[in-house]
């Protein structure tokens, strides 16, 4: 094969390696499309899950109330973590308060972190969440137990369907 | 400069011995190569699957310790999908790619001997892992985290190997395409093409868009695992499940870049031994096209179980559904063609039509599991096993062998024992049945999958399902036995090799000379 037909070849298949090198990008770009469209499609983003809400603007609404469960899961072990209060029923546009308990049992001092979610998927961005213990790393002294905070706010805009929503904390360890 | 693609070995044939091999830039050499390889591993994997297939055979845990079992199932996937089916397709392509569109040879010779030894060695890298600590990767070849993070010194040896092999298959795809677009002899439009071309035309766009993307994934795997990043630990705000989308976008393009050269091999077979053009080319053109397109946007009916927004579902169950479409287009085409053929039922085509009948059961089988409410029954169980193996083992890899047996002659100058053809046949098509069929049941009465134990009511069709196993598996021998008794020797192959078939690769001798078409043919 000679002169054009080389270049020709070479021409295209550089173009094609662009095209590799494009789709390389592509699976990066996967990443925060991903928060994108958790965020649009309601499934709550997991920056909005772990930021401050605001309670301004609400006020309880009367005759409707709603049960929120609370659960703790600790999934690479460690740590004692439960909900001081299992159920808990409150008013939609009003203030409450709530813990959780978590005890360190490695030897020595570790930071932990509670990564939230929300359930039903579509009721994640109704629930606001104003100070939490998950919003920062939490560090514990050996053997140190002690109870957090999480103060929220069922948004009074609540779809209708939903009675039952439920808050579940994942524990992890980050280490000393 | 413009001389220096000249070799002067173009009058006269390949190097002897062993260099031959080494050194080799022809497309029939390096497509013998993946071929050869692609069979080694499919061997190799059987093995891995007949370990697996030998612990099920009863309840509890008799032979291998259950790392050691979640190992081969890892490696019986990788092993097969990377190792086996894709080398195949992709030595099938350099054989006849060139000899189906007029060329002389593969348009970037010395990267396609470049792609192959980078496959080797990733494979030798991969196979490798069995022998440091901890031992192969065993999370399943999905390599889903957070557990594939729990692999030892494995881990970073299989991401690497993945690596190769991604750029390996992406060099290919780079090759199939400026050969088809630039390197077809004069008169060969796109639309006069052999069915088996344009599929992998398609198929080498689909490697160039999804494997960067995989390869993306196990690079985000490899940077958690070692650099403390959190594209997928939850704990430093990731998430797992991202690590499941990147995944399938790959994935599920991956399971068509596997099976659309399938489809073209079929279409030259079927209408061959119909003596008959192929039905609807066109159609067929634009339905490996249509599919392609689709599997883009189906990716997430692999993973409705972790949860996902109403409109998510009905968009991933209704664009799955659609898929069937142009599949039913291209079966009814296969149909077709038939119809009112003169059909003889040589082992070529014998395989095809083994092909559309079995990978037709798969199809159905996916269609039930794109239905949300239903798969959240079938997820994960032996169900999804017995739909992805109809399509792979008596899809993929029956037109394979299909493909094998209709251009053996052509490769070695020699026919075949079309005896021991038609035996290694039906019992392959047997065994296989007897293998995957009872999986189904399985799957529906709840058995899990990659699990080296199971409750006692599972174990009769677990016992049948391992003896179609062990008959599909040493069926096998008799294919390679087969294979080098015709190299070796038989009757003289004459060029056409069979009663009616058209395409270039049936105008020049058989053996095919160790170059073809240095002059381009005239195509009418």
């Amino acid at each position: 094969m000679s002169g054009p037909a080389a270049g020709r070849n070479r021409s295209l298949a550089a173009r094609l390696v662009l095209m590799a090198a494009g789709s390389f990008a592509f699976g990066f770009a996967l990443v925060p499309l991903y928060d994108v469209v958790c965020e649009v499609t309601g499934i709550g983003s997991r920056e909005r899950l772990s930021r401050a809400g605001t309670a301004e603007g609400q006020a309880p609404v009367d005759g409707r109330t709603v049960v929120v469960e609370f659960t703790a899961s600790v999934p690479a072990g460690g740590w004692v973590f439960e909900p001081v209060a299992p159920t808990m029923e409150v008013q939609p546009g009003r203030l409450y308060e709530t813990h959780y308990r978590a005890r360190n049992l490695a030897g020595g001092a570790v930071t932990g972190q509670a990564v939230p979610s929300v359930a039903p998927m579509r009721a994640a961005r109704y629930f606001v969440k104003t100070e939490c213990f998950c919003f920062t790393p939490q560090q514990f002294a050996a053997g140190e137990e002690r109870e957090m905070a999480v103060r929220f706010v069922v948004d009074r805009e609540l779809p209708p369907g939903i009675d039952r929503l439920t808050l579940s904390y994942a524990f992890y360890d980050m280490g000393a | 400069m413009a001389h220096a693609g000249h070799h002067d070995d173009h009058a006269h044939g390949p190097p002897k011995g062993i260099v031959r091999w080494l050194t080799t830039t022809n497309h029939k050499d390096i497509g013998t190569m993946y071929l050869v390889f692609s069979l080694a591993m499919f061997l190799l994997g059987g093995l891995f699957a007949f370990v697996v297939r030998a612990e099920l055979f009863q309840p509890g845990l008799q032979l291998v310790d259950p790392a050691f079992f979640n190992q081969m199932t890892t490696m019986h996937a990788l092993v097969m999908v990377f190792g086996a089916v894709m080398p195949a397709t992709v030595g099938l392509a350099n054989w006849m790619i060139p000899m189906q569109i007029g060329a002389a040879d593969m348009a970037l010779p010395r990267m396609n001997l470049f792609s192959f030894w980078l496959l080797f060695f990733a494979f030798m890298l991969l196979l490798a892992t069995f022998f440091v600590p901890g031992g192969a990767p065993a999370a399943g070849w999905t390599l889903y985290p957070p557990l594939v993070l729990q692999t030892g010194e494995a881990f970073p040896m299989a991401i690497f190997a993945i690596h190769l092999m991604g750029a390996s298959s992406i060099m290919g795809a780079i090759n199939v395409i400026v050969t088809i677009v630039n390197m077809r002899a004069p008169g060969m439009t796109l639309l006069k093409m052999p069915l088996f071309s344009w599929s992998w035309l398609i198929t080498a766009y689909l490697l160039i868009a999804v494997m960067p993307v995989f390869a993306g994934g196990v690079t985000m795997l490899l940077t958690d695992y070692f650099f403390q990043t959190s594209f997928f630990n939850a704990a430093g705000g990731g998430d797992p499940v991202l690590y499941q989308h990147v995944f399938w976008f790959f994935g599920h393009p991956e399971v068509y870049i596997m099976i659309l050269p399938a489809f073209g091999i079929v279409s030259e077979v079927i209408s061959t031994f119909s003596r008959k053009p192929i039905f609807g080319y066109e159609a067929m053109v634009y339905a490996i096209a249509s599919i392609a397109f689709l599997s883009f946007i189906v990716w997430a009916h692999h993973m409705f179980t972790v949860g996902m927004p109403l409109a998510g579902q009905l968009f991933f169950t209704l664009s799955t559904m659609l898929i069937a479409v142009p599949t039913g287009v291209k079966v009814f085409n296969w149909t077709a063609t038939m119809w009112r053929g003169s059909i003889s039922f040589e082992p070529p085509m014998l395989f095809s039509l083994a092909f559309l009948f079995l990978f037709t059961i798969g199809g159905f089988s996916g269609l039930m599991m794109a239905i949300v409410p239903s798969d959240f029954q079938y997820h994960d169980t032996y169900f999804i096993v017995a739909h992805f193996h109809y399509v792979l083992v008596p899809g993929a890899v029956f037109a394979i062998m299909s493909a094998v047996y209709y251009w053996l002659p052509k490769w070695t100058g020699h026919m075949y024992d079309m005896a021991l053809a038609k035996w290694h046949f039906w019992l392959s098509a047997i065994f296989v049945n007897v293998l995957f069929f009872p999986q189904h049941f399985l799957g529906l009465a709840g058995m899990p999958r990659r699990i080296p134990d199971y409750a006692t009511q599972f174990t009769e069709w677990n016992m049948v399902s391992s003896i179609g196993a062990f008959g599909f598996g040493l069926s096998q021998i008799l294919f390679v036995w087969l294979i080098v008794k015709c190299v070796r020797g038989g009757e003289r192959a004459t060029a056409g090799v069979w009663d009616y078939q058209h395409g270039l690769e049936w105008t020049v001798p058989s053996p095919a000379p160790y170059h073809t078409f240095e002059k381009a043919p005239e195509v009418r």
